[in-house]
């Protein structure tokens, strides 16, 4: 299509801009504004606050944004997972209710998938919800769900049908997180932050028009928000910068990216610090020692080759050549990383790593990398799942023999604790 | 930097394998390993008249095809795939890099055709008994006789010494220590006073001698006591370009232990389907592709005259050999008890990977190298 064209796509999204963008603009005003416009989310269909673009021709309007600095939908966290699905599943009832809010930012969300019975096994899960009188009941436990106590919005995989195999019977909810049944705790975990909160689920209550997709369907469903959350991790990391120019609407994205941002302040910690390896040998004066050296130099060979063979992934990407298995590697590789950085870290530090706080090293980074880093190896797909999909998917080994899907889910052996 | 090969690279890698899988199958690996050569003359030729290997990075003006170490890590990395025996490392990356880096215009024009249409074999002979690659470890001398000069001393680990035709020789001028008073010479591989012996190689595949000099007459090659900086720029070279054969070799290791693990039966069931093995085949592709990723890297680096070459180069090495050596082990491992056997191709690879690993300098040796040039650029 000749509108469709880069440089036409770049004209218009420019002329608009110029026109329209003002830095005085509250964060909302603006965002409501952009949606009206439908370059807040280009890709997206004309009908919900879209034009229909390829998505090929996104980076274009993203640098149209960035040149002017514009401030540009919300993206943080959950919603946009949320908006996905919620595009992809839901009913156009379910997109008039949500999506403006999810982009304008009014709304926060968060994703009630894992719970305590079922980690890696996501499908596993046994929170049950049972149509009574006209309305679902909610009944169990769910845990990992960042920002839980902040979100308005939660979307709930739950147990419907007992009856059927596994992953026949769950269906796929969106939950009022602001109800009596819902209670929020945080969790605590084992390098002291709090990123995380458990979720108690007793009698909620969930209407019947927010079921997404059809009841039974729920897999299906849950399968497009984590598609979407692996595709999405890059580019969180891009958007958490912000920007540092004055103007009101850039403070109010600074608070914003603030707020979201408070729960991941020790991510960098959990990946190992590698840019912390080499200042740290030159204060410790272990840069002269020759064995850890050796360790430094085998973490600074396997952090650079790992991000060559990702360099590598996004150039086959960007040339639309399907990508080799240098894409599916890098999870697990990270993880190596992190171990091995850690171990580093400890060496070079000495006695000093016994100690934790403002007063040991880095004013306590060192300490908080030493006890992050387990995290890197489960969190997201633990490094046991990594090599499976690697096996399975990559080199084509056969598929582990299930137990587990052939028969009533009521029959299949599972955890004590609901 | 560049992180994909082009259209036109893909295409001769895919015509390169293919024409290796036919003239170079493992049958013809072990027939020319068990002699004394390990290469023939009649092949060489054939594979240099049709494809024009040799050539690929020695520049047109003496006869080559120009192209840069992109191409060449490609062929490299082939030839690693398909175990070739043949000269090509001593010829096109030590001696060809060596004439490039440290002769004189003349010196090319004279010794590079040669080379580029796969005529001369040549080889670089730099270590000594004590096994060191660096110039200064040099103690073979070269002293003026009448008009022209003489070497005596020994060289070892010499690549395809025994059979090469024209030989570079690193050597000291007397009362010189250090990276001073090195110079190369050629000699040719039947000069007098020259005596070759191959030695007993573990890796049956890659052929090494040991070359006594007694008063050989040689041929200056490049300036008078400066070839310690050209030296060390060949020997980078030679890291990258091993480097980019050995991830060859550890991929075909991997593939075929794969293959391997999908149709050996134990149990009522392919040992592919155990978890156990999906778990080391996926490790295995991570040090592989690791691997990879530094030494097409590397490569590039030195095609776009990179600052840290130096450090990417040994860098690239110590990968490349760490996680050749591991693809190697995991490879026998995975084939069990056939993997041990001599008629069980996976020894041919495993031997490779072990004489790769310490050519060159070794893993620890070269992570130290990378620490030092990483330190004293900051």
């Amino acid at each position: 299509m000749s509108e469709h064209t880069e440089a036409a796509v770049r004209a218009e999204v420019r002329a608009w801009l110029e026109a329209n963008w003002n830095t005085e603009y509250g964060l909302v005003e603006w965002r409501t504004k952009l949606i009206e416009s439908g370059w807040g989310v280009p890709h997206w269909p004309k009908q919900w606050y879209g034009r229909d673009l390829p998505v090929g021709l996104v980076p274009v309007v993203d640098e149209e944004f960035a040149r002017i600095g514009a401030v540009g939908v919300a993206k943080a966290g959950i919603r946009t997972l949320a908006a996905a699905t919620i595009l992809a599943h839901g009913t156009d009832l379910q997109k008039e209710k949500y999506l403006r809010r999810i982009l304008t930012g009014e709304d926060t969300w968060c994703q009630l998938f894992s719970e305590p019975g079922s980690g890696s096994d996501v499908a596993g899960a046994v929170t049950r919800a049972e149509f009574r009188g006209n309305q679902w009941i909610v009944n169990g436990q769910k845990v990992w769900t960042t920002s839980a106590h902040k979100a308005h919005w939660g979307l709930l995989l739950a147990r419907t049908d007992w009856d059927k195999p596994k992953h026949k019977g769950l269906s796929y909810f969106i939950i009022d997180m602001k109800q009596p049944g819902v209670t929020v705790q945080p969790l605590r975990q084992m390098n002291g932050h709090a990123s995380f909160n458990q979720v108690f689920l007793t009698d909620a209550v969930v209407p019947p028009e927010m079921i997404v997709s059809e009841v039974g369907d729920g897999w299906a469903v849950t399968t497009t928000t984590l598609m979407h959350e692996r595709r999405g991790a890059d580019s969180l990391r891009s958007w958490a910068r912000g920007s540092d120019k004055p103007g009101r609407i850039y403070d109010e994205e600074r608070a914003e990216i603030a707020t979201v941002m408070e729960p991941y302040k020790w991510y960098p910690q959990r990946a190992g610090r590698v840019d912390l390896i080499m200042p740290r040998a030159r204060a410790t004066g272990a840069i002269h020692d020759p064995v850890v050296r050796q360790e430094i130099a085998k973490v600074l060979i396997m952090s650079k080759a790992a991000e060559w063979l990702a360099r590598r992934a996004r150039a086959a990407q960007e040339q639309g050549r399907p990508q080799g298995p240098e894409g599916s590697l890098g999870k697990l590789i990270s993880s190596h990383v992190a171990r091995a950085a850690a171990r580093v870290h400890t060496q070079m530090s000495g006695a000093d790593a016994l100690l934790t706080g403002p007063d040991s090293p880095e004013g306590g980074i060192i300490a908080e990398i030493l006890v992050s880093v387990p995290a890197t190896s489960i969190a997201g797909g633990t490094d046991e799942i990594q090599r499976n999909i690697i096996a399975e998917r990559v080199l084509k080994m056969p598929r582990e023999a299930s137990v587990d899907t052939a028969k009533p889910f009521r029959d299949v052996p599972r955890n004590t604790v609901s | 930097m560049k992180f994909s090969f082009t259209a036109e690279q893909q295409e001769f890698r895919d015509n390169l394998r293919r024409f290796l899988a036919e003239r170079a199958p493992t049958k013809e690996v072990r027939r020319l390993m068990e002699t004394e050569a390990g290469w023939e003359r009649e092949g060489w030729q054939r594979m240099n008249a049709e494809l024009g290997l040799t050539a690929v990075r020695i520049p047109e003006e003496y006869g080559g095809h120009g192209f840069g170490f992109g191409e060449h890590a490609i062929v490299l990395e082939e030839m690693g795939r398909a175990l070739l025996c043949a000269p090509y490392f001593a010829t096109t990356v030590l001696a060809a890099g060596a004439i490039l880096h440290a002769g004189t215009e003349a010196e090319k024009q004279a010794l590079l055709p040669g080379i580029a249409s796969g005529e001369t074999v040549a080889t670089l002979a730099a270590a000594e008994d004590a096994g060191s690659w660096d110039a200064a470890a040099t103690t073979l001398r070269a002293t003026r006789a009448g008009a022209g000069w003489v070497l005596n001393g020994h060289k070892s680990f010499v690549l395809d010494g025994h059979t090469a035709d024209l030989i570079v020789v690193l050597a000291r001028a007397p009362f010189t220590a250090g990276e001073a008073g090195l110079s190369y010479f050629t000699v040719p591989g039947d000069a007098p006073g020259l005596t070759r012996t191959a030695l007993p190689v573990m890796d049956p595949t890659r052929k090494l001698a040991r070359l006594a000099f007694a008063d050989v007459p040689a041929t200056p090659l490049g300036a008078s006591g400066a070839a310690a900086g050209p030296h060390a720029r060949v020997m980078i070279e030679a890291a990258v370009c091993l480097a980019n054969e050995m991830v060859g070799g550890a991929e075909r290791l991997r593939e075929d232990a794969l293959a391997y693990a999908m149709m050996r039966m134990q149990f009522g069931r392919p040992i592919a389907s155990f978890q156990s093995m999906k778990h080391k085949q996926a490790d295995m592709l991570v040090d592989v592709e690791l691997a990879k990723a530094a030494a097409y890297y590397a490569a590039a680096a030195l095609d776009e005259g990179d600052d840290d070459i130096a450090a990417t180069a040994s860098l690239a090495k110590a990968c490349a050999a760490e996680a050749y050596l591991q693809t190697a082990i995991h490879a026998v491992q995975v084939h069990g008890g056939i993997g041990f056997t001599w008629d069980n191709d996976t020894h041919l690879w495993f031997k490779r990977a072990k004489s790769s690993e310490v050519l060159f300098g070794d893993a620890t040796l070269h992570r130290e190298r990378m620490m030092r040039h990483m330190t004293d650029a900051a």
